[in-house]
């Protein structure tokens, strides 16, 4: 078993196993006169992972994007599970394409876990075991930007991991990744998943769903077609929405 | 057909702008030390002020934010001899700075390169880090960090490109004579810089230690450039590997 994350401030009490880490309530969104989600009710951040599935233009990554804090809805409610402090973020965003400083590898967790406030002596060490944690020891003083496709993502994951936060939200992070390299960031997630981060997946791949889902909410026009456990979602789709999508219908 | 006694005084001050350099003349030493030292001592004054002031340009989002950006600009191609002119005004006798005594210093001088430089190095440091505040900038919100963070932050990992507009201040500095000759008066030993000296003397006739002066300053310019291109090119190399 790998170490325990390396840094959560005390602080931070852990949410209720039986509570979700995120209530949605009627959530609308509008881009350009069109309503990309449209009235979203949720209890998201349960135990465990959560796929959220469906076409391109379902609203599934503006639904990320909203929780995390990046868009403002027109309506609706996000509640999370902790009273708001500014100072500790308990939600962390891994982007489909990675976003890494022009530093090493080492640099851009160190600097990440400063902002995290991890006291200067022990930044470097934390850094290293997330560096550890990720496989990428051995390129801790290359540039992050060198680094391999996989591997950045797998550095943006722990640096996001580092975060200590108590819902992880994952924007199709293996999308443009080999089987290997989506391999590696899997056993990251199952990892996190086992520490008692609750994650929400974002991705298009039925078999990562499968392997790393314990729920499957599906999407469709803003909408929410489908909550079910991802067994039941993979055995019995309910909604025609997710029938077709997982018969490869072509959903427009 | 080239005339060749027409051609003679070129070449005698050529020759002896070379003997200058080669001997290492102390007037021109001189007036290379003042050189330096006015433009070094601007140049981090407007680095200092400029750094920041571009970033939070480039960063922030607040009102007048567009029109600063405009005024900047701007102020890039602002005329040397009115910068000149107006800290004239100020600094001497009678003007509101007249009480310092600094007309006809090289503080005089370090503040008009650093009126002249400042604008330079905060709109290149705004360009530089509003690109890379729109890269980062979902990032730095899922961080949860301030925008004195985030300046921070674009200012060192865009350093290597905030050091070519640190060497392009340098390069208008080193080759800026008319807001220096007006404040600092071109006085012998004592306010005489490079491009000031190339003035006189060639008014003078003396063309050997203007030559000399041009020469140096030639291989200046040639070294900046070399050096802004050498710093992207270990930038590029330390961001992408």
């Amino acid at each position: 078993m790998a170490d325990p994350l390396p840094f959560r401030p005390p602080a931070a009490a852990p949410v209720m196993p039986d509570r979700p880490a995120v209530r949605i309530e009627d959530l609308r969104l509008t881009r350009r006169w069109r309503k990309v989600i449209d009235g979203i009710s949720a209890d998201l951040g349960t135990p465990g992972c959560t796929a959220i599935m469906g076409p391109n233009g379902a609203g599934k990554s503006l639904l990320l994007r909203t929780i995390a804090g990046l868009e403002k809805p027109q309506g609706g409610t996000i509640t999370f599970a902790w009273p708001p402090t500014p100072e500790k973020r308990r939600v962390a965003l891994v982007f489909q394409r990675p976003v890494l400083l022009r530093r090493t590898a080492l640099a851009n967790l160190v600097h990440a876990l400063r902002q995290f406030g991890v006291p200067r002596a022990a930044r470097t060490d934390q850094a290293m075991a997330l560096l550890e944690r990720a496989d990428l020891a051995h390129a801790a003083k290359t540039p992050a930007r060198a680094l391999s496709g996989g591997e950045q993502q797998r550095l943006a994951l722990v640096r996001a991991l580092g975060q200590a936060p108590d819902l992880l939200l994952l924007d199709e992070p293996s999308a443009s990744l080999d089987p290997r390299a989506t391999a590696a960031l899997e056993r990251l997630i199952r990892q996190a998943i086992h520490d008692g981060v609750r994650v929400l997946l974002i991705t298009h791949d039925r078999g990562q769903a499968r392997r790393l889902a314990n729920r499957v909410v599906f999407l469709h026009a803003g909408r929410v077609t489908e909550d079910t456990p991802s067994d039941r979602f993979f055995d019995v789709a309910q909604s025609p929405q997710a029938r077709a999508y997982l018969n490869g219908d072509l959903l427009l | 057909m080239v005339n060749k006694d027409a051609m003679e005084p070129f070449t005698t001050a050529f020759a002896n702008a070379w003997h200058l350099i080669w001997t290492a003349d102390a007037d021109l030493m001189g007036v290379l030390a003042l050189s330096f030292q006015v433009t070094g001592l601007a140049v981090l004054v407007s680095c200092l002020i400029g750094f920041p002031l571009g970033a939070i340009l480039g960063v922030g989002r607040f009102a007048g934010r567009s029109a600063s950006l405009v005024a900047i600009n701007a102020l890039m191609g602002l005329p040397p001899v009115v910068v000149g002119l107006g800290l004239y005004l100020l600094l001497s006798r009678a003007g509101p700075l007249g009480v310092f005594g600094l007309l006809y210093t090289p503080t005089a001088m370090v503040i008009a390169q650093t009126v002249l430089v400042t604008p330079i190095v905060a709109a290149l440091t705004a360009q530089v880090t509003e690109e890379m505040h729109r890269e980062y900038r979902d990032l730095f919100a899922t961080m949860g960090m301030g925008q004195v963070q985030q300046a921070a932050t674009l200012l060192w990992d865009g350093r290597f490109a905030l050091t070519t507009a640190a060497l392009a201040g340098t390069g208008r500095a080193f080759a800026e004579v008319g807001a220096v000759m007006i404040v600092g008066g071109n006085i012998d030993h004592v306010t005489r810089v490079m491009t000031t000296t190339i003035a006189l003397e060639t008014s003078r006739g003396e063309l050997a230690l203007a030559l000399g002066l041009g020469l140096i300053l030639l291989v200046l310019s040639l070294a900046i450039n070399a050096g802004v291109m050498g710093l992207r090119n270990m930038g590029m190399r330390l961001a992408h590997g």
